[in-house]
């Protein structure tokens, strides 16, 4: 069984490796210019820059990960289901309709509670 | 005496298994960089006919060499790195995203496999994989950190804000994407992409039995390539280039590769899963083949790339066609919208198939 | 056999280089990046125990997902200049000391005790470590506890809402 995942494992490393090689071939190829304090600042439309970029942002965003984490969990659990889904038959649809049902209620809370309204 | 022999042959017979692999990979590398190349020079010239210009004409005829000339001036350009990013995690992003970019095409099948005297040969790095499917999944949710460390580690606002919307934007798009993933999979009954193409034979598209999810699928398809109209994470006018920003040269030209690499994926996830991938039903047939011959495979390869060009192509159109959404309208759309609809599509599937089956049609 | 060896000798090394530089950068984000690699030497672990679903399910849920939610957080709270937080030697790190060497001599007398080499895996592990083989015994035998993780699931999303709803709303 594992030697069918060789291959896979290879190509994982060989895109890396292609993204390695192209960065390094480029710094070896490109040219080495005097490097001013200005060239070397962040980009702000030619301002000055001003304070950090490091800055807290928004929960929202927080928000949006954390519902994601939890929908994504529960969509794992129904591919195994989905694919015995002929062999499961109407008891697979009745359980799997229990769980979406929770599911869906848990959404129309999230819903409901306004967590996704952004302003 | 013989046993020498055979232990040669075992050897050569092993090393054979591994050059196969690699002309599979190095085919597989050139093949993107090649379909990267020239989608950009598409993209360039269809941009062109709908504003009514001419576009690149320049480098070689009707400047089909254009792409090349960028990527060997990108390769002649300083990298530039500011003083205050993050060194390390600017160096890794790029790779990161072209890194993911490309082990998805591991699993992604062009054809069945051909014979050559008594060896098989698959067209896929990686065949007979159970779970090829979610590999593409986890791979795209992988590439997100391409883009957040991009941002982050480039210390600039525009930067920060395009790497963090497009990371909210694809992980909310991931869940309808997966959700519409799973009435193809009740039918197929397989996570293994050759065979949802094979459940797919003598014209039973998806596209025909799941029209809802791949229209899901489309869409969020877009939003996971930060294409129009789901580019906010480079929204020229509000954030000059997003989360590449401050990225140049070969580093700038990898974000790039990798974007229009995850645009050829997701067109060619739409033709395995919804448009029956190389199957076209009466085609092999009429042609009288035998089974398992390198012809088949090949025309199998060029009627996968028949019904890939127009789906790019559809891509490009869209991007010139349409406007950008706003942020909130793309999360409305995303969680309020897109996700019910995904849900209910899969209910509709349960019982209809179910049905079906109760009175013996499937 | 051999390649399963290989594997997993690769694979084990690099899990624990990955764990170690976890729990010893002081920048937040090479720590999180650091175990991501982790749960990628694990998802192979788990290839090379014939886990493949579990081990694509690593990969999708925990290094695509839950450390998405870790690295917004780092920097949600961007702690700012990481490399200064030191930490006191209190009550809690001798504590802490103390439960890790406990640790370590329970997991020593437990290799020490055990005899050495790897089993060959049990022909039956071939079928259940796949996607439907996890389907068949997850709707029929472990149907009850399946449901019971819509429950859960559904409180957690209730509990991540209250959480955050609140300290928007005095923000």
């Amino acid at each position: 069984m594992i030697d069918l995942y060789i291959p896979l494992i290879i190509m994982v490393a060989v895109g890396g490796l292609f993204g390695l090689s192209n960065v390094i071939l480029a710094e070896v190829l490109g040219p080495r210019r005097t490097k001013t304090k200005t060239k070397l600042s962040i980009y702000e439309c030619g301002m000055e820059p001003i304070t950090s970029a490091r800055e807290r942002f928004s929960v929202k965003f927080y928000m949006v990960a954390m519902l994601f984490i939890l929908f994504d969990i529960e969509i794992v659990f129904m591919y195994p289901w989905a694919v015995q889904f002929k062999v499961l038959g109407t008891t697979g649809l009745i359980a799997m309709g229990l769980f979406m049902l929770l599911l869906f209620a848990g959404f129309i809370y999230v819903i409901k509670k306004g967590a996704l309204k952004w302003d | 005496m013989s046993s020498i022999i055979d232990l040669i042959l075992g050897f050569l017979s092993e090393h054979i298994d591994a050059l196969i692999l690699l002309a599979k990979i190095g085919l597989i590398v050139n093949g993107l960089l090649m379909a990267a190349a020239y989608l950009v020079y598409f993209e360039r010239k269809i941009s062109a006919w709908a504003h009514n210009r001419i576009g690149p004409n320049r480098v070689g005829p009707l400047g089909l060499f254009q792409s090349f000339a960028d990527v060997f001036k990108l390769y002649l350009k300083e990298d530039i790195i500011p003083t205050l990013a993050d060194k390390k995690f600017h160096f890794i992003a790029p790779i990161i995203s072209i890194g993911v970019a490309m082990a998805v095409y591991a699993v992604i099948p062009f054809g069945d496999s051909f014979m050559v005297g008594n060896k098989e040969i698959f067209l896929s790095v990686a065949p007979g994989i159970n779970i090829g499917l979610l590999f593409v999944l986890s791979m795209s949710s992988v590439g997100v950190y391409g883009i957040t460390l991009a941002g982050w580690s480039s210390n600039n606002k525009y930067s920060l804000l395009g790497g963090l919307r497009s990371a909210a934007q694809m992980i909310s798009y991931e869940l309808s994407m997966g959700l519409s993933l799973i009435g193809v999979l009740m039918l197929a009954g397989s996570l293994d992409l050759t065979t949802i193409v094979h459940a797919q034979s003598g014209g039973k598209w998806n596209i025909f039995l799941q029209p809802l999810a791949f229209i899901i699928f489309l869409v969020a398809s877009f939003a996971e390539t930060n294409r129009t109209p789901f580019d906010l994470p480079e929204a020229e006018p509000e954030l000059v280039g997003g989360y590449h920003t401050e990225y140049s040269g070969m580093k700038f030209g990898l974000f790039f590769l990798a974007e229009y690499a995850n645009m050829v994926t997701a067109s060619a996830m739409m033709v395995l899963l919804f448009l029956g991938g190389w199957e076209m039903p009466g085609l092999y047939e009429a042609l009288g083949l035998p089974a398992g011959s390198p012809l088949i495979a090949a025309v199998q390869f060029g009627v996968f790339v028949a019904k890939l060009v127009p789906i790019l192509f559809f891509f490009i159109w869209v991007r010139w066609s349409l406007p950008r959404f706003r942020y909130d309208q793309l999360m409305n759309l995303g969680w309020k919208v897109m996700l019910p609809l995904a849900l209910a599509n899969i209910v509709i599937t349960g019982i209809v198939m179910t049905i079906l089956k109760h009175y013996g049609i499937m | 056999m051999s390649t399963t060896v290989i594997l997993f000798t690769i694979l084990s090394i690099g899990a624990i280089a990955s764990g170690i530089s976890l729990v010893t950068r002081r920048n937040p984000v090479s720590a999180a990046m650091s175990l991501i690699v982790h749960f990628f030497m694990l998802a192979g672990l788990y290839l090379t125990l014939q886990a493949q679903f579990v081990a694509i399910i690593q990969i999708l849920v925990y290094a695509g997902a839950i450390m998405v939610l870790v690295i917004f957080v780092i920097m949600l709270l961007n702690l700012g200049k990481e490399e200064n937080l030191t930490e006191k030697f209190s009550m809690r790190t001798t504590l802490a000391l103390a439960l890790g060497g406990l640790f370590v001599v329970q997991f020593l007398t437990a290799f020490l005790g055990k005899k050495t080499g790897m089993n060959a895996l049990p022909e039956k592990s071939m079928s259940i470590g796949t996607t439907e083989g996890i389907g068949n015994v997850l709707f029929t035998q472990y149907l009850f506890p399946f449901e019971a993780i819509s429950l859960l699931l559904l409180a957690a999303i209730v509990g991540s809402i209250l959480l955050a709803k609140r300290k928007h709303e005095a923000s």
